[in-house]
């Protein structure tokens, strides 16, 4: 596996930010996310919860409800507006006011023609969905006290609204109130956080902890379920109306199910049966999606709960995942300089990292000669958060794009003192980049839009445009998502569709295109020596394609013939970053949030019945056996959970840590429970 | 010899109400349980016995109301016999030979009734006839590997289905619903099952605590259940109430709680006691009882309010305490509760009070160190009781207080005088008082190698303190030669304290405590130790670890005989000169009782029991017998009680008690069958107590015929008769008479729990003349012995 010096850097203070709101799209099985921040992440359903895009946030944007009508992703929040998400460009699309008050819930009808926003003052209003906006249409209601949630029937003729102390229910056809839920709460005011509106029943959750289901027609209460002492926040329905979740504020998502009372007969009733606990706090938003339930809250963490356990077989979809960091990396690493850039949301902090001059046995701690040092902490100008970031391998220049436009900074060190300088009169085409990235030998800067690839020619004068690669094959604009460069000579860059293309940057042309594997790109790397990619997917194939031969290389054919071990294919996080061992060149170095994993294609790959992760078996087998057992992966999980795993050219391997005790003491004090024997 | 049947062993009680869950009749009025080989009825409201229904001659491992009248019960036993009573009547209707080692006979209506043989569940279909006695063919195993606990089958609705766990921690269900709970690391362990009576639901309870819902049972890929936790460790039992509105489940914490099936609330009634093993639901479902571990049951109103308690004798791990007698109440008093002591009532089976000794909360949990109450003894007038309590496995860590209690006239009970903290710096082996009132005085022997002296100050002293009372303090502190001593007794004028110090015996002067001499014969070290009394007050007796008995002769101070025997227990009767001892001779029990100035022994008896008696005590009956009968004469005085384990049937204990109070003369022994037999036949219950309370006080048998009440007596011609045939004597007349006693006895078998033949004394002599040879022999080399050590 190899020594390495290891900086083992702990001053990144990554911090999540809560789930506030989550839909989820059935026919593209698609998930969108919403967090405090106003960012707006995408997962794949289809492709174990890849998170392929990220809208990046912007201050004082809170988004309260999203919404899915066909594709489109539109979301509304307490700024009183309701917008559209451009997914392919990553930014919003337009936004309208509503002229309501905030907006505490947004929801479209069955047909995908209207949508619905429940608004501060007390009024349901209704927009006509068009072509590249939205019409306002009419009010409903207008009776003081504000609207919290909102449900469309399923015939398209009702929407309930649940405000505080009561549920009104509105015809569509006539406009007119139907009927309201009594007075919910004798003593103390009564929040419906969450109403449903099933096909005979509405369902509403409260902030007195209570699931009540009400009949229609009379607006009266046919079952009350008491499911906690605090709030209720969310409800979720199946497709086929037979099973319901409430998210609570203990973080405790609770299942109710329609069940036979006896066996073969008529009779039906909601039972209360599951409870998952997976989250420390509130459970704010809660997606069903077919055989899986989605929840996410104030804890930062995306839990999905697989509902199938009768199942006699392990496999990835049966088992629980909890998805908390995220799936790029937001840690920049200077190889040659020695610097990190990290990533914040609203600012960026530039580290040297430290130096020793001490030597010791493998597993040892290093007496530190220098300490890191924090250069800069360089703020982002705008309400627009950073969606992408990077730092020369030189160190002297520094780069980021927010969706208003891309900033370029000069750095200059002199022994104590570092001066930063703007770099003026960017290109105008390159309003906006997805990814950025610098040339080993920091002469260029490639920044991807949704199109095209633009190159920045840098000197020490300024900056100067030379060209746009385009792809060959290019039907219809895709954003990018990650790119990788080799000495200079090579570009590849893939898109969220998984295609991934092939420039040549001394001819500044189109190369090749990789063949489309049906899930994910998660990381690639070009080798510096060989030229060949590396490229591993979502769900954890690894493939090498040689770029001078535009074919895979013969490990690769082997890795697909063979087959990888379950072992691998079974991890729930997927390869954030791939690099090269400089002095080894069969050597690929792979990592995800829990580990990191050095590949020797020297070595045979493990067959299906040898053990995967046999490092201590091997220490404990004498030096001549050990060699027949070893096999090509060697995983490395001392490090943990990992934001970023670099090679520096010294020879020393960069390990960006991010303890999970750190970020949940950050986190806001959970509701307070009464344990046992306390 | 003639009389020889007199003398018979007892099963007289204490054993446990706890086996099987209790019956409440339909109008709730009576509560039927299983207690040993009989099933007791108890009244609900007042918590006193009303009926025995005696009869099975094995353990009744489960009962259950007869579906077809309500006013019957059904009860199983492990003779094999299923048995059909009118319990308010007491009266036994039926008998069947049901099934070879029929387990928990579970029975319900026109459904299959499980005995599960060799536990295996078997259903039997019962054809639907109208006679009463149907002979059941289809027998079809229905699953192997059962769990032995009856909780772990259930029925469910109608006959749609059971349910049971089995041994594999596997949960099956009519259509084969498998569920294995073999999730790693979780400790969610079937343990036990119970259907509700209306709905398609099941409840399961479980080894971390928590109670399951199952419903849906049909469902291919999921499991759908609802998870209810209160417990926080294993779940015992549960049970639906008949209208299925609520569920009731016990645990280990003795905190009964309530689910509401439609809601998620539940009320909880702690503090009950020991850990909760059953619970029932009467009919209507007004009324709950709780079978607790600690050898009682709780009847609890539908508003849980606990309405009736009945308590039986309390047996923890271990009986530390030896058995004693108070000697103010006639009570036996042995360790029961954690850290309390119980006085318990041998005649009426029942528990008196309990005595808290530890006074302090008793929390469970699993692994904690409790205090428990390991010795106890009472002076010679009851007023006063010294008990020790010790806390700590090792050796480091142990917590050892001795106390002393007076017995206050006021309020009726012990009241703390003294406590000792740290008495000894090791374990008390053994405690004894001064057998004479004029002295207070106790004496402990502990493993740090001393025995110390307890005295009660005198009045003088502490009156000028101020204080409430004289109090106790150590007196004398002795030592022999680092040795650790195992034994202390006083003579019983008090004048010798013998102390055993391993190997060796000291005799002390208490007053002086001045070492007298000591006494040896090795090899082995001295297990019991026990001066005679009233004539044979001069031999001190010991047995060894090494199988000898010895019997040492304080005069000469020499080795009077020994024998060598497996002696388990050597207890003394305190009125008399007799001695009894149980030895172990594959795996069973023989006793012998005799005098130490006679070689032959009174009276042997062997195969007492099955096992070995754990602890034993000669109690002293309220009034003396005439009895001239010579193998019966040891009993006149005092009975003797024996506490058993009987690892056989269940790891319960039972009582068995040599017990002779029917059979004082021949005349009494036919009266006293006839009169018994009589009034079983009018259905009049007939208890132990009724008899001896019309026992004569003169001892003549002719003014016991006068003293009993006519309406109960015999026709007259009849007892003529008899009374002249048993004046009689004559060899060939006592045989015969033995012959028909032992008839009338089979006939009155529904009486006697165990009758053991007896053994003419001529057949077992306790020494041989070799062995007395032997003896002697012995007894010459043991001189010389003991000359050198005391040259020494």
């Amino acid at each position: 596996m190899g020594e390495f010096t290891v900086h083992r850097v702990r001053f990144f203070h990554y911090m999540p930010s809560g789930i506030c709101a989550m839909a989820f799209n059935r026919r593209t099985e698609r998930l969108a996310v919403a967090r405090t921040d106003g960012s707006v992440e995408l997962y794949s359903r289809t492709d174990h919860f890849f998170q392929e895009k990220v809208v990046p946030g912007r201050q004082q944007r809170s988004i309260q409800a999203l919404c899915w009508v066909g594709k489109r992703l539109f979301g509304a929040g307490l700024s009183g507006e309701i917008a559209e998400f451009d997914l392919d460009n990553l930014r919003l699309k337009f936004s309208q006011d509503a002229y309501g008050g905030p907006i505490w819930s947004i929801v479209c009808n069955p047909q995908g023609t209207h949508l619905a926003a429940g608004c501060e003052d007390g009024t349901v209003k209704l927009f006509e969905i068009l072509e590249d906006q939205i019409r306002f249409e009419r009010n409903m209601g207008g009776q003081k006290g504000r609207i919290i949630s909102l449900a469309w029937h399923s015939s398209g003729t009702k929407i309930a609204a649940g405000m505080i102390d009561m549920i009104k229910v509105f015809d569509l056809d006539s406009g007119e109130l139907r009927s309201r839920g009594s007075r919910m709460q004798q003593s103390q005011e009564c929040v419906v956080w969450s109403v449903l509106f099933l096909s005979d029943i509405i369902v509403s959750g409260d902030s007195a902890g209570k699931v009540k289901m009400w009949d229609v027609n009379t607006g009266t209460l046919i079952k009350n379920h008491q499911v906690t002492e605090w709030d209720v926040l969310t409800l979720s329905v199946s497709q086929d109306e037979t099973s319901l979740f409430a998210g609570t504020s203990e973080g405790t998502v609770v299942q109710f199910q329609l069940l036979d009372v006896v066996l073969g007969q008529e009779e039906k009733e909601w039972v209360r049966t599951r409870t998952f606990k997976n989250h420390t706090h509130d459970v704010i938003a809660l997606a069903e999606a077919d055989t899986v339930i989605i929840s996410g809250g104030m804890d930062t963490q995306l839990v999905v709960r697989p509902l199938l356990d009768k199942l006699d077989f392990k496999s990835r979809d049966s088992s629980l995942l909890k998805i908390l960091f995220p799936q790029r990396s937001l840690v920049s690493c200077a190889k040659k300089a020695g610097l990190l850039l990290f990533q914040y949301p609203t600012h960026l902090e530039l580290w040297r990292l430290g130096d020793t001059e001490g030597h010791g046995p493998p597993g040892c701690i290093l007496p530190v000669s220098r300490n890191p040092e924090k250069l800069l902490h360089l703020k982002i100008k705008g309400e627009d958060h950073v969606c992408c970031s990077a730092v020369a391998p030189c160190g002297e220049w520094i780069a980021y794009s927010t969706t208003s436009g891309i900033r370029l900074y000069r750095l200059q060190r002199d022994n104590k003192n570092v001066s930063i300088t703007k770099v003026p009169k960017l290109p105008k085409v390159l309003r906006h980049a997805h990814q950025l990235c610098f040339s080993p030998d920091s002469s260029h800067l490639y920044g991807t839009t949704s199109s095209a690839v633009h190159v920045v020619a840098l000197t020490s004068a300024g900056c100067k445009f030379e060209h746009s690669l385009k792809p060959n094959s290019c039907v219809e604009p895709f954003g990018n998502e990650s790119q990788e460069i080799s000495d200079g000579k090579f570009l590849a860059s893939a898109n969220s569709n998984s295609e991934i293309h092939i420039y040549n940057m001394h001819k500044l042309k189109a190369h090749c295109t990789v063949p489309v594997y049906r899930s994910g790109v998660s990381a690639m790397g070009i080798h510096p020596e060989t030229n060949n990619l590396v490229i591993v997917h979502a769900d954890h194939q690894i493939f090498e394609f040689s770029i001078e031969q535009m074919q895979y290389t013969d490990w690769s054919r082997r890795v697909q013939k063979e087959g990888l071990h379950h072992v691998w294919l079974e991890r729930d996080t997927p390869v954030i970053n791939v690099t090269f061992n400089p002095q080894n060149p069969n050597h690929v170095i792979l990592h995800d949030s829990y580990m990191f994993c050095i590949i020797d294609q020297s070595l045979p790959l493990p067959d299906r019945k040898s053990q995967f992760h046999n490092q201590l078996t091997l220490k404990s087998l004498p030096e001549a056996e050990r060699l027949k057992h070893s096999h090509a992966f060697k995983e490395c999980k001392l490090y943990q959970p990992l934001l970023c795993v670099d090679m520096l050219e010294n020879q020393s391997l960069v390990v960006v840590e991010r303890p999970l005790l750190d970020i949940t003491t950050n986190l806001p004090a959970p509701v307070r429970q009464k344990k046992f024997a306390t | 010899m003639v009389e020889s049947s007199e003398v018979r062993v007892v099963r007289c009680g204490g054993s446990r109400i706890n086996v099987a869950a209790p019956v409440i009749s339909v109008d709730s009025r009576f509560l039927l349980c299983a207690s040993g080989d009989l099933v007791k009825v108890f009244s609900t409201s007042t918590e006193e016995w009303v009926h025995v229904l005696q009869g099975h001659t094995n353990v009744v491992t489960g009962i259950t109301l007869n579906p077809a009248n309500q006013l019957q019960v059904y009860s199983s036993s492990a003779d094999g016999t299923v048995r059909l009573w009118d319990f308010t009547d007491g009266i036994l209707i039926k008998v069947q030979n049901a099934f070879q080692n029929a387990y928990p006979g579970l029975f319900t209506h026109h459904c299959p009734h499980f005995p599960p043989e060799c536990l295996q569940l078997v259903a039997a279909h019962v054809p639907k006839t109208l006679e009463q006695e149907v002979e059941v063919r289809e027998l079809s195993s229905v699953l192997p590997n059962i769990s032995p606990n009856p909780r772990a089958v259930g029925f469910g609705r109608e006959v749609r289905g059971w349910i049971c766990l089995d041994t594999s921690c596997t949960f099956h269900l009519l259509f084969k619903l498998i569920y294995k709970s073999t999730k790693k690391g979780a400790k969610n362990t079937f343990t036990c099952v119970s259907c509700h009576p209306k709905d398609d639901c099941v409840a399961t309870g479980h080894e971390d605590g928590k109670i399951r819902l199952w419903r849906n049972f049909n469902q291919k890929k999921e499991y759908t259940y609802t998870t209810l936790h209160w417990h926080h460790s294993v779940v015992n039992t549960l049970c639906f109430t008949p209208e299925g509105t609520t569920l009731l489940s016990g645990g280990i914490e003795s905190v009964l709680v309530q689910w509401q099936y439609d809601r998620n609330s539940k009320y909880i009634l702690p503090r009950l006691g020991g850990s909760i093993t059953h619970i029932s639901v009467s009919a209507d479902g007004s009324l709950f009882t709780t079978s607790h571990s600690d050898n009682k049951i709780t009847v609890i109103q539908s508003n849980l309010k606990v309405s009736a308690v009945i308590q039986g004798l309390v047996k923890g791990e271990a009986v530390h305490t030896d058995l004693v007698i108070d000697p103010r109440s006639k009570a036996l008093v042995l360790n029961g509760k954690p850290g309390h002591l119980q006085f318990y009532s041998l005649q009426r089976d029942k528990q008196l009070y309990n005595l808290d000794i530890v006074q302090q909360e008793y929390i469970y949990q699993e692994g904690l160190d409790q205090y428990e109450v390991v010795k106890a003894a009472f002076d010679a007038h009851g007023s006063c009781l010294a008990t020790v309590e010790e806390r700590g496995k090792k050796l480091s860590d142990t917590e050892i207080t001795l106390k002393f209690w007076d017995y206050n006239e006021t309020a009726q009970s012990f009241v703390l005088n003294t406590t000792v903290m740290t008495p000894h710096d090791n374990r008390i082996t053994s405690m004894c008082f001064f057998p004479t009132a004029e002295t207070t005085m106790v004496v402990t022997t502990a493993r740090d190698g001393c025995f110390k002296a307890w005295l009660l100050g005198q009045e003088s002293d502490t009156e000028k303190q101020g204080t409430d009372g004289p109090s106790w303090s150590c007196d004398f502190v002795g030592r022999y030669h680092d040795l650790q001593p195992t034994n202390c007794c006083f003579s019983a004028d008090g004048s010798l304290l013998a102390v055993s110090f391993q190997e060796v015996i000291t005799i002390w002067n208490p007053e002086t405590w001045e070492l007298l001499t000591t006494l040896c014969q090795p090899p082995g070290n001295i297990k019991d130790l026990c001066f005679g009394r009233l004539s044979c007050s001069r031999y001190l007796l010991a047995t060894t670890t090494k199988n000898m008995l010895c019997c040492w002769n304080l005069l000469t101070c020499s080795l009077e005989w020994s024998t060598s025997i497996a002696v388990t227990l050597l207890k003394a009767d305190p009125l008399s000169e007799n001695m009894a001892v149980f030895t172990l001779q594959k795996e069973q029990t023989d006793l012998f009782v005799f005098k130490p100035c006679e070689p032959r022994p009174l009276f042997t008896q062997n195969a007492l029991c099955v096992g070995e008696v754990q602890r034993a005590i000669f109690v002293p009956r309220e009034e003396p017998l005439d009895n001239c009968d010579e193998s019966s004469l040891w009993l006149n005085r005092s009975q003797l009680y024996c506490l058993t384990e009987n690892m056989v049937r269940f790891t319960a204990r039972k009582h068995a008690v040599i017990d002779d109070s029917v059979a004082v003369t021949p005349f009494y022994l036919l009266l006293g069958k006839h009169r018994q037999r009589e009034q079983e036949m009018c259905g009049l219950p007939v208890t132990e107590q009724q008899g001896r309370a019309q026992l004569p006080q003169g001892s003549v048998a002719v003014r016991e015929l006068l003293h009993t009440a006519a309406h109960v007596l015999p026709p007259a011609s009849f007892l003529c008769n008899m009374f002249v045939k048993s004046l009689l004597i004559s060899q060939t007349g006592s045989e015969k008479e033995e012959e028909e006693s032992e008839e009338e006895m089979d006939s009155c078998d529904a009486q006697q729990d165990r009758r053991v033949q007896g053994l003419g004394v001529e057949t077992v002599p306790l020494i041989s003349k070799a062995q007395e040879r032997e003896l002697k022999k012995v007894r010459r080399t043991d001189y010389s012995w003991l000359s050198c050590l005391s040259d020494s």
